[in-house]
């Protein structure tokens, strides 16, 4: 049988990967066949801990990571049905993410990789969330436009290739998913707030308030969210002064619709520009109902195939990083021993 | 039985190897670059040297606390996958234990680690027919009130680790002639003391492995604290 050589890997050989993902509140490990195929996929969300403390604490998210972590190694392996001698490369997120919190899976991977002498490879977050993309679409390949969304980020991008991409746009202030917090703590309702406005929302009239659309410079690819969060929170300040019934099934819906047509309109230009005929979505956010619907419809009009991956696959977890490992590492993309952790990490 | 141990609580990274007895092999730094970069790589050098793969390591052990956060996280986290990776023991040895198994004294000897803001964590440790006693159960305090307690004791006392830069006049002025402090090689722990003492645990640390090893922060973080406050505020 021919062998097929790709990028100096030999490609005919399934390559396994062992994933640790720990960049925020969740700790997540998961076993990989190549880019595409999970073998296992865990995720201990520690969501139930910080919501009393109304968002995630860096050193309590820190201390529940080393708490769990090999538990959570030895369940993924298990569902995996592997030993850790069947381990090809170990993958980890480098960054972007809190320090402390990424330190705890960085040392991990070393010395897993180093004990069973195996190569690492330190990949960054936001790539992961991207490659989630392909392991639910299993044909997907570049080049798309992509748009990533979630609690800490908010990046247009055009994949021009597996792992290389052009950012074009990237919020300005905050990120999409930290106005849905802030706006659900202004309405009172429970951390985190993208999941509570997105159901909200359904009940309500999206053109109930008139919240402003920020689209900056007309040829800009660039969000702004908040603007619109000072708008809701000035709309909300004055209705309760007056004496006002606020329905906030409304207030949610509006804002909802404000941010996601942004989102939506800027996604649509970008794949028209780059002539791509498919948009994926990833992040947190892309879990958002009214932003798929929107997408979808807007995308159906347009000609343009909307992607976006399974709820779980959305939330951070390791077999997204597993995936963006196999992509880095048959490009040639192997980390040293040293490597340190980036909790600011830039995708370009 | 060798034994690889690992102290990452303070600015200084330490490892070192032991075969029963011997010591084959210590490593330490005192640079103010991250646990994270330094750490494997440091393993491997004295694994490499000594010729060594981590799969002939028997027993590993490493300082669980007192001391800094994220360095303790570092240590373990890098331990117990070690442990993990080919099912051996991991034993959690106290960090004020291995910096008062430095010294030979005859009296109470006192480690004190900063904690910062007039804090120290400390503990009171005495040599009896020789095995070390921790008198005082390891916890962070101020400083002043860690004096408070040694001024009622009649026995010498003799001090070290890095608090004792930090506060070396005051405690000399508040104890006067009753106190010693150790010479400046003895301040910080040494991997060497981890393993040993680690040796002499294995066998009564039942239930501990690399699920369940966390470090002995000795202090709950900051939200925790104030989150107890509100609630008992609230009642
Ligand atoms: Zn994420």
């Amino acid at each position: 049988m021919e062998r097929y050589i790709k990028w100096g890997v030999d490609m005919n050989k399934d390559i396994i990967t062992l994933a640790i993902e720990t960049s925020c509140d969740e700790t997540s490990v998961a076993v990989m066949k190549n880019g595409r195929e999970i073998l296992s996929n865990i995720i201990s969300s520690q969501i139930d801990i910080h919501r009393k403390f109304g968002g995630v604490v860096p050193e309590v998210a820190s201390r529940k990571h080393i708490e769990n972590i090999n538990m959570i190694i030895q369940e993924a392996l298990d569902e995996a049905n592997i030993g850790f001698d069947d381990i090809d490369i170990v993958g980890v997120t480098q960054g972007p993410g809190l320090v402390g919190a990424l330190l705890v899976g960085i040392s991990s991977a070393k010395a897993i990789a180093y004990a069973l002498n195996k190569p690492l490879v330190g990949v960054n977050h936001i790539e992961g969330h991207i490659c989630a993309n392909y392991i639910e679409y299993k044909d997907l390949e570049p080049p798309f436009t992509c748009l990533v969304v979630s609690g800490g980020h908010t990046y247009l991008i055009y994949v021009k290739d597996y792992t290389e991409y052009e950012l074009y746009g990237r919020t300005r202030d905050d990120a999409a998913g930290e106005a849905f917090d802030k706006v659900a703590r202004a309405l009172g309702l429970p951390y985190p707030g993208g999941p509570v406005i997105d159901k909200l929302s359904k009940e309500g009239n999206p053109a109930a308030i008139d919240f402003p659309r920020v689209y900056l410079e007309q040829d800009s690819y660039d969000f702004s969210f908040s603007g619109l969060k000072t708008a809701v929170l000035n709309y909300l300040n004055e209705r309760r002064q007056k004496g006002e019934e606020i329905i906030v099934e409304d207030v949610a819906a509006s804002f909802q619709q404000a941010v996601i047509e942004v989102l939506v309109d800027k996604s649509i230009r970008l794949a028209k520009e780059k002539g791509t005929d498919k948009i994926a979505i990833a992040g947190g956010v892309a879990a958002n109902e009214g932003l798929r619907q929107l997408m979808e419809k807007r995308g159906k009009e347009e000609n343009i195939q909307i992607l976006y991956p399974s709820r779980i696959l959305c939330t951070d977890n390791a077999a997204m990083i597993g995936s963006a490992t196999y992509f880095n590492y048959i490009k040639g993309k192997v980390s040293d021993l040293d490597l340190s952790v980036a909790p600011n990490l830039e995708l370009i | 039985m060798k034994v690889l141990a690992v102290d990452t609580s303070t600015v200084i990274a330490t490892c070192a190897v032991m075969e029963d007895e011997n010591m084959l092999g210590e490593y330490s730094l005192n640079q103010k670059m991250s646990h994270s970069e330094n750490l494997v790589p440091m393993i491997k050098e004295v694994l490499d040297s000594l010729n060594l793969k981590v799969s002939d390591i028997d027993l590993f052990a490493v300082a669980v606390g007192p001391g800094s956060f994220t360095g303790l996280r570092i240590g373990i986290a890098t331990m117990k996958a070690f442990a993990h990776v080919y099912d051996k023991p991991i034993v959690g040895v106290s960090t004020l234990e291995a910096l008062a198994f430095n010294l030979s004294f005859n009296g109470l000897i006192v480690p004190i680690i900063d904690a910062r803001r007039n804090r120290v964590y400390t503990g009171i440790y005495k040599w009896e027919k020789g095995l070390l006693k921790n008198i005082m159960e390891p916890t962070a305090m101020e400083i002043d009130s860690l004096l408070e307690i040694l001024l009622k004791e009649d026995e010498p006392i003799m001090m070290n680790g890095n608090g004792v830069s930090i506060h070396r006049e005051y405690i000399k002025d508040r104890l006067g002639d009753k106190v010693y402090f150790a010479k400046n090689i003895h301040n910080n722990c040494r991997a060497l003391s981890i393993a040993e003492l680690a040796l002499e645990k294995k066998d009564h640390m039942e239930g501990v492995n690399y699920y369940n090893l966390v470090p002995e922060y000795l202090r709950e973080s900051q939200a925790q604290r104030e989150l107890k406050k509100k609630e008992s505020d609230a009642q």
